[in-house]
């Protein structure tokens, strides 16, 4: 299936859920709304026209202009009919999930994908979106008393971390930037 | 399909307390193995929860090797960002460039000349095999067995001569870069290749007699730690993790980039124990399936390069019109098939040369993640031989 056959079947079953829908070629994706995307996401996991059985990532980003962070989900979905020939891809489809900066919080879907668990506390740790209903969201990639979120586009290096210099004084007078 | 209850237990100190009911008074034990550990392929942690030899809980703590390198990604120009890819899975960097280059070719819509696009698929094959020797190798190692991993190297070591000749670098290739490969290969490149294969593929068999089909090794590795095909989709598995685990998924064959359609090559999966060979106490989904199919992608790899040797043309090596390279607005997801599995970039143009975001989907991190999945109920020993056949990188964990 196409994207945006997709877009139209997540349309008609959910209408206003999918606030908008970008079919570029390169890389189409809709926009869901963040109050339903648990529910839609166990649409497309468990209705077999989707059957999006495997989510391949997860990328956090940050839309400082529109004081937004999103969340983007590429998925997957692999067949699984066990013949003995090289399984192609049945179709892949990308959705963003937006959701607001200053209190920033998505529902989770690693119950459905547990493959999100590892991804939604990257997220977390990079870009500080909550993920409400995770099991375990930690820091994963920095360490637990780290401060900020560093993939944010305001993010501020820290200068100093437990005695550590975390920049030098040439690159305070030339920021990088 | 039902939902899954991850069972992570955050606060593993806690539950020391629950120890000593019953009869038969057991008592748990903290074990912390790792970050500074052999068999943990790097700087990898994880806080095992046992009861004498029976481990009820592996939580892999990562990040040791974090640098941000999607935070350089996002402040440098593509070309600048290329040897930081390399940087990731340090035993594949070649394939790494690839992965970042034709993620950018997609967004700003780069023409490749057909001579790179053959460049580009033998090195990344060689890579391959060089990544699954090191594999093998260290996999050896983990088990106890130090004399196929010196037989890995020695080959592994001609395959970094040839990288050496055609870019310079040994590990940190940089080599395949936006539009293409970024020098032609020397003089008789190609035959010293086509010698290293005639003398490399009698080489499998003999690591089979080595360590495939070792006794101990067997003992070691089959029936343990096994995945079923639906967990590791679950879980994001790629590569011969999912391989291993029966499912005949190779994005080369399964969703061709590049110029993978034009090769005839099989996708070796994991098979039941008792036929072709295979030993009889092997489970689809084990530790020994993970690691066979290795052994056996690097005699398909063989097969691409000799193809690919054959068709190469001549003509440019790269695009050479490519000159202040912006990237239009817009996003792009591209995967290919690494090592170790499936690498994905996300990249996010806004017109300028620079990109807005760059994300790196690295297939140890979704491969490791499971770890705590499979290990619940084996044995201590097991962990390393489950850890080793993941075949992970924490470089690419990490980023």
């Amino acid at each position: 299936m196409t994207s945006e056959e997709i877009c139209d079947i997540l349309k008609g079953e959910f209408g206003e859920a999918v606030t908008d829908s970008v079919m570029d070629a390169r890389r189409p994706y809709v926009v869901i709304d963040a109050a339903r995307w648990e529910e839609v996401a166990r649409f497309l996991r468990d209705d077999p026209r989707m059957a999006f059985n495997m989510l391949q990532c997860l990328s956090a980003i940050d839309l400082l202009e529109d004081n937004k962070l999103g969340a983007v989900y590429d998925f997957f979905c692999i067949p699984q009919d066990g013949t003995d020939d090289v399984l192609t891809l049945r179709h892949h489809f990308a959705v963003r999930v937006v959701t607001d900066r200053d209190d920033p919080h998505l529902p989770t879907v690693s119950h459905l994908w547990p493959a999100a668990d590892w991804h939604e506390r990257e997220a977390f740790d990079m870009m500080g979106i909550v993920f409400d209903g995770h099991p375990n969201l930690e820091r994963i990639l920095c360490p637990d008393d780290w401060e900020g979120y560093p993939l944010r586009k305001d993010y501020e290096f820290p200068l100093e971390y437990h005695g550590i210099p975390g920049t030098t004084e040439h690159e305070l007078t030339n920021p990088r930037h | 399909m039902a939902d899954v209850v991850i069972e992570s237990t955050p606060d593993v100190l806690m539950d020391l307390d629950k120890s000593g009911q019953g009869d038969v008074r057991t008592e748990e034990m903290l074990v912390n193995m790792g970050p500074q550990h052999p068999a943990t392929h790097g700087v990898l942690r994880v806080v095992l929860r046992t009861d004498g030899e029976m481990v009820l809980e592996s939580i892999p703590h990562v990040g040791y090797l974090h640098r941000c390198a999607e935070k350089i990604g996002e402040n440098l120009q593509p070309y600048q960002y290329i040897p930081y890819t390399d940087r990731m899975d340090y035993l594949a960097g070649m394939n790494n460039n690839q992965a970042y280059a034709l993620a950018i070719e997609k967004l700003a819509g780069v023409e490749v000349p057909e001579r790179g696009k053959y460049l580009r698929v033998i090195f990344a094959e060689l890579n391959r095999v060089a990544s699954h020797l090191v594999a093998f190798g260290t996999y050896g190692l983990d088990m106890g067995a130090f004399t196929p991993f010196l037989y890995s190297f020695r080959e592994r070591e001609m395959i970094l001569d040839m990288c050496e000749s055609a870019c310079g670098a040994r590990l940190t290739y940089s080599y395949l870069t936006i539009g293409g490969a970024h020098d032609d290969v020397p003089d008789r490149f190609f035959d010293v290749l086509l010698e290293f294969l005639d003398y490399f593929e009698p080489k499998i068999p003999e690591y089979n007699q080595l360590l495939s089909f070792n006794h101990i090794f067997v003992k070691r590795t089959a029936d343990v730690g096994v995945i079923s095909a639906s967990d590791a989709i679950a879980w994001g598995l790629t590569g011969p993790c999912l391989r291993g685990s029966g499912v005949k998924w190779d994005l080369r064959r399964s969703a061709p980039y590049e110029i993978y359609d034009r090769f005839e090559f099989d996708i070796p999966v994991g098979v039941a124990g008792g036929t072709d060979g295979i030993p009889r106490s092997v489970v689809v989904g084990d530790c020994w399936s993970r690691y066979f199919v290795r052994v056996l992608e690097m005699q398909q790899s063989c097969r691409i390069i000799r193809q690919a040797i054959e068709q190469i043309p001549d003509g440019d090596h790269i695009n050479k019109k490519l000159k202040n390279l912006k990237l239009p607005a817009g996003e792009v997801y591209m995967e290919i098939e690494n090592p170790r599995g499936q690498l994905g970039f996300y990249v996010q143009g806004d017109g300028s040369a620079i990109p807005s975001r760059v994300k790196a989907r690295g297939p140890s991190f979704s491969n490791i993640s499971i770890l705590n999945h499979i290990g619940r109920g084996c044995l201590l020993a097991d962990i390393p031989a489950i850890v080793g056949s993941t075949d992970i990188v924490m470089g690419e964990v990490d980023r």
